[in-house]
Parts: C-alpha cells; sequence; structure tokens
C-alpha cells in the first residue's frame, strides 16, 4: 500500500452514514467539533454527514481511506506532527476519551459498540481501489483487447499460451498475485533464457495467474523460476535439446501442505491446482519471458506431456525416508523446491518382492532402461517410490543410504553386454569400454522422491537428460516469503 | 469489474519479455574464400571433429587460414569470450552441428 500523505494534526475520524454506529456516535462528533482538539471528519456516503460538524471531508473516493488502510467505520485517529499515533475502531467510550482528552462524551450511548465495515473493503470495490491506487506501481505494458475480442481466444491470439486456455491477467488479478509475497513487484528474480530477459516478480505473477495460481503459491514459482535459472540446471539446454526434457518440480516442506498440494494418489497426475499451477506458471515463464516456444528454440523432437506441467510434492509424512531436499542439504523442515530435467515417467510393477533385496534388484533392473539399457552415465534418473514399495524397505530396516548402496553395486555394469553391437544392437558405449564395468548413474545422477497412493505395488521411474555439468543437474532452492 | 475504471475497456498485462531487439544487419556473404580467414567451431557433439577436420584439409589445400575453435559443452550458448574471439579473429565461421 502507498504510504499516506501528511495527515491533519489533531484528531481524525473516518464514517459513513450508512453505518449505525456512526449515526449513534454523530452528535458525540458534533460536540468534538467546538472543543478545540483539531477533529477533522472524513465520510465515505454522504459529505452532509454528520450534522453539525463544519469542514467534513468528502471521502466518496475512498482514496483518503484506501491509503489510511481504514477498514471499520468509525475509526479514530490520533495524529502528531502528521503522523498517525493512535487508532480506535468503533465506539469505546473510555477509549475515545483517552485519545481525545475530552469527558465525559456520550453520555446517554453504551459504553461499546463495534463499527461497521469501511467502504474499502466491499466486495468488489476492494479490488476496484486496489488497481486504481495500486497498479500504478505495475511496470507490465498494458495491452487493451479489442471490444468483440474474446478474452480466452484473445490470450491464444497473442502466442501467450501452452496449447491450454489461460486465466487473463488484469491488473486486478496480477496485482493480488502479488499480495502472495513480501518482495517488491520490481526486484529481478532471474535471468530467463533463452532470450536472456531479467524477469521481474511482477513478470512472474503476470505468468501466475495466465496458469491459474493462488497467490499462495507464488512463492513456490519464484523458488522454480529461480532455480530453473541457474547454470546447472541450464533451462537453455533442457529447452533447446531435441530430447525429451522438461522442468520437475519437487516441492519439500510445510509450504506443500499449506497450500494444498498433493503428494498421495495420483502425485504425478491431474486433479490438484497446485501441483498443476506451479509447474505451468513456471513453463509459462520460460516460454513468454524467456521466449522459449517449441518449434522455434525448442527443438524436442517429441517432448512429453510434462512440459505443461510437472510438479508434486513429496509424501514426508509417510515416508521412511529423509526427505530429498534434506538428502540435497537443506535443514529438515525446510520448504524448497528441487528441479530436475526430466522426461516422461515409467511406470514400473513389482507385484510380488517382500524382501528389499529382491525389490532392490528388481527396480535396478527397471533403472537400467532408462534412455537405453546399453547406455550409462550420460542421464539422471527420479525414482519416485510409492508407500506399498517403500514399505517392503522400511519393514527390513532400509534407510536410503542402504538402498542407494545396494543400487550402487546392482547397477554397476559388465562393460561387454553395453559396447556397440552387444546383443547384435548397434547401439552402446564404445568398444573399448568392453573390460571395464561401469556404473549406470554418475554419482549424485539418482534422485530418490516419496510419493503416490497407498494401495499399488508401483513405482515411476522419471528419466533424465544430459547429466552433469556439461548438461543439467538437479538444483535444490529453499522457498521464500 | 473494469480494470481502468470506465466500462467496457479491458486491459491486460503483458506477460512477456517485452524485448525489443536491436535488428542488425548479417555480415553479406563472400562471393569467394580467398584471402579471408575461416575459423571451424565444433560444438563438443559426437563425430562433429571428424566433419571439421575433414574441412580443415580442404580449406588449408587451397592456402586458406584455418582457425579451430570449441564450446565446452553442446548443451549451453558458446561463452561471450569465445564469441568474441572467433568474430575477432575470422571472416567467416563454419559450425558443425552432428550426431
Amino acid at each position: 500500500m502507498t504510504a499516506a500523505a501528511a495527515l491533519p494534526d489533531g484528531v481524525l475520524a473516518v464514517v459513513k452514514r450508512s453505518c449505525p454506529t456512526c449515526s449513534l456516535v454523530a452528535p458525540v462528533l458534533a460536540g468534538l467539533a467546538g472543543a478545540g482538539i483539531g477533529l477533522t471528519v472524513w465520510t465515505q456516503d454522504d459529505p452532509t454527514f454528520p450534522d453539525g460538524v463544519p469542514g467534513v471531508v468528502d471521502d466518496g473516493s475512498l482514496e483518503l481511506s484506501y491509503r489510511l488502510g481504514i477498514t471499520v467505520v468509525p475509526t479514530l485517529v490520533r495524529v502528531e506532527a502528521g503522523r498517525e499515533v493512535e487508532r480506535l475502531e468503533g465506539w469505546d467510550r473510555a477509549g475515545w476519551e483517552r485519545l481525545t482528552g475530552v469527558s465525559p462524551l456520550g453520555p446517554g450511548l453504551p459504553d461499546y459498540r463495534p463499527g461497521c465495515g469501511s467502504r474499502t473493503v466491499e466486495p468488489g470495490v476492494a479490488e476496484e481501489l486496489a488497481v486504481r491506487f495500486g497498479a500504478g506501481r505495475l511496470r507490465s505494458r498494458r495491452v487493451e483487447l479489442g471490444g468483440l475480442e474474446d478474452e480466452a481466444e484473445a490470450m491464444f491470439a497473442r502466442g501467450w499460451t501452452d496449447g491450454l486456455p489461460v486465466v487473463t491477467p488484469t491488473e486486478a488479478r496480477v496485482l493480488r498475485m502479488l499480495e502472495g509475497t513480501t518482495r517488491p513487484p520490481d526486484e529481478v528474480v532471474a535471468v530467463v533464457p533463452p532470450d536472456q530477459v531479467r524477469c521481474t516478480v511482477e513478470k512472474v505473477a503476470v505468468n501466475a495467474v495466465l496458469a491459474g495460481c493462488l497467490p499462495e503459491y507464488l512463492p513456490v514459482v519464484l523458488a522454480a523460476v529461480e532455480a530453473a535459472c541457474t547454470d546447472e540446471f541450464n533451462m537453455h539446454g533442457v529447452l533447446a535439446t531435441t530430447y525429451f526434457p522438461g522442468p520437475v518440480v519437487v516441492v519439500n516442506g510445510a509450504v506443500a501442505r499449506a497450500i494444498g498440494m498433493n503428494s498421495g494418489l495420483n502425485a504425478l497426475g491431474q486433479g490438484n491446482r497446485a501441483n498443476a499451477t506451479i509447474g505451468r506458471a513456471l513453463q509459462l515463464v520460460v516460454r513468454n519471458v524467456g521466449g522459449g516456444r517449441p518449434g522455434e528454440i525448442d527443438r524436442a523432437a517429441l517432448g512429453n506431456p510434462g512440459k505443461y506441467t510437472f510438479c508434486f510434492a513429496e509424501d514426508e509424512a509417510g515416508s521412511p525416508w529423509e526427505p530429498l531436499s534434506v538428502e540435497r542439504g537443506l535443514p529438515a523442515g525446510a520448504s524448497a523446491v528441487t528441479l530436475f530435467a526430466g522426461g516422461g515417467v515409467q511406470a514400473m510393477v513389482d507385484q510380488l518382492s517382500r524382501t528389499p533385496e529382491s525389490l532392490a534388484r528388481s527396480l535396478a533392473l527397471c533403472l537400467r532402461a532408462v534412455a537405453h539399457p546399453k547406455l550409462v552415465l550420460g542421464f539422471d534418473a527420479m525414482l519416485v517410490v510409492s508407500p506399498e514399495h517403500s514399505r517392503v524397505f522400511k519393514e527390513a530396516g532400509w534407510d536410503k543410504a542402504r538402498l542407494r548402496t545396494e543400487f550402487d553395486s546392482l547397477l554397476a555394469l559388465p562393460g561387454h553386454e553395453l559396447v556397440r553391437g552387444a546383443g547384435g544392437i548397434a547401439e552402446g558405449v564404445p568398444e573399448a569400454l568392453a573390460s571395464s564395468t561401469l556404473p549406470k548413474f554418475r554419482p549424485g545422477g539418482l534422485l530418490i522422491v516419496h510419493a503416490g497412493g497407498t494401495a499399488g505395488l508401483f513405482s515411476a521411474i522419471i528419466g533424465g537428460w544430459a547429466s552433469g555439468p556439461a548438461g543439467s543437474q538437479p538444483v535444490t532452492r529453499e522457498v521464500g516469503s | 469489474m473494469s480494470d481502468n475504471g470506465s466500462p467496457g475497456r479491458r486491459v491486460v498485462l503483458d506477460p512477456t519479455g517485452e524485448l525489443e531487439p536491436e535488428a542488425r544487419q548479417r555480415a553479406p556473404r563472400p562471393a569467394s574464400l580467398d584471402g579471408l580467414r575461416v575459423g571451424l567451431l565444433d560444438i563438443s557433439k559426437p563425430r562433429g571433429d571428424v566433419f571439421l577436420d575433414r574441412l580443415a584439409d580442404r580449406l588449408s589445400a587451397r592456402g586458406l587460414r584455418v582457425e579451430r575453435y570449441r564450446k565446452p559443452t553442446f548443451t549451453k550458448p558458446a561463452p561471450i569470450d569465445l564469441r568474441h574471439e572467433i568474430s575477432t579473429n575470422c571472416d567467416v565461421v563454419i559450425e558443425a552441428l552432428a550426431d
């Protein structure tokens, strides 16, 4: 809210005629007008109210009330040297006597009466005032739609969508979105590839509106944009490659619960607003701010449906293991996003393993298939273990480190099975590696996350892209306010 | 509700980067390579060097001066210093896409 201009010294009362409490105290105000305390009255709905008070200020536009943050009438404010020093809401005889230094006040009145809502907080009015007095701080170009233009079609026509309809980014909606963060609208969040554009909090908010986010999702979107635009994550390459990936966003910590994210049934699927719109907002920032559009800098041969949106929360409460964010170095309980350059979901079934050894072998066999069973070290992966699978490890007392040790051993592969031509398949590693033992994944190249519904002996494997410093590395960022 | 107080007008905020890129002319295509300095840029994709080695042989045989360059990784744009070096030292550049 914009800082108020200097206020008149003395006592300021804000009232409206349609409030019964204001009518009740009208005679009190008339009395105070002659008491030499420097009374000023602002009236929201009728400049002739209250009777007997000279020089009532007409605040029918509500600008004064809005800038002073008035939510209740009557409000009584003590002003010294142009600044507010005390505020009372409603009628409270003792309080009014103390604040004004005049007593007795309203001897025939009850001691206390609550006030009414200020006109500034009426439905519809609050939004309109926010735009009228708050939109000036927004720097984005204003685009006027044609009188006969359909709003949804207008968004498509300007190239602002991912192929699905978007929410129209009006000033009111963007201002409301910005209420979701304490960061100022003009703060630069990141430089977004491929056009290397400095992206402000405001531009992220505009795209969060398009995506359908609620304001409380905005800090998560901001953290995701920051993480995507690091050199480590390499959003430019993720976008430009002919391979499949898009940013997969995993959310940890209290924020996931606070904004109602899904980590359970259908966690990787549709139906949850926060999951769906946070991932989408990130992709719309890349598209609209960064200029990364398919067929242009995005050269994916096939892409994957996760490029519309791919965001979910880790099921921390049901997990036998430490959260992904903790494994990646953040304190327990911190809210965080982890970005992973992932292609689509590969389903993994094992309904018979009841020992951790058997299930680990089963998972490892399926992990071998990431990108190609004969290719190693080039691609990271994210393994999403569901509750019915994690239970097998939990009951056997296997922590995540124990499982990783098992994977390291199971995924140390004999070079002679992997070389070009082996198995009658030309694809593979160079002949020179035939006598080597090669790990499927580079160190740190396998992420393990816990999510999913409580029924179903399945897990999910999300294959990565060119791994390590030459490609994309997973990036974890704490979610701010 | 109207966004700006005047009924019927609908105003939205531009979600794009609002870039106004400076239009720059491409360097004119040379009629001949005679006397020009030729840069060969390997983007670090597999077998790009096979193609560029052959080009280097052919161009050198014609008496042209050939400079070789290499991006650290094909997944990221060429570093600004590398781009500056190429534009300073070369008249034309041939970039090898490969796989």
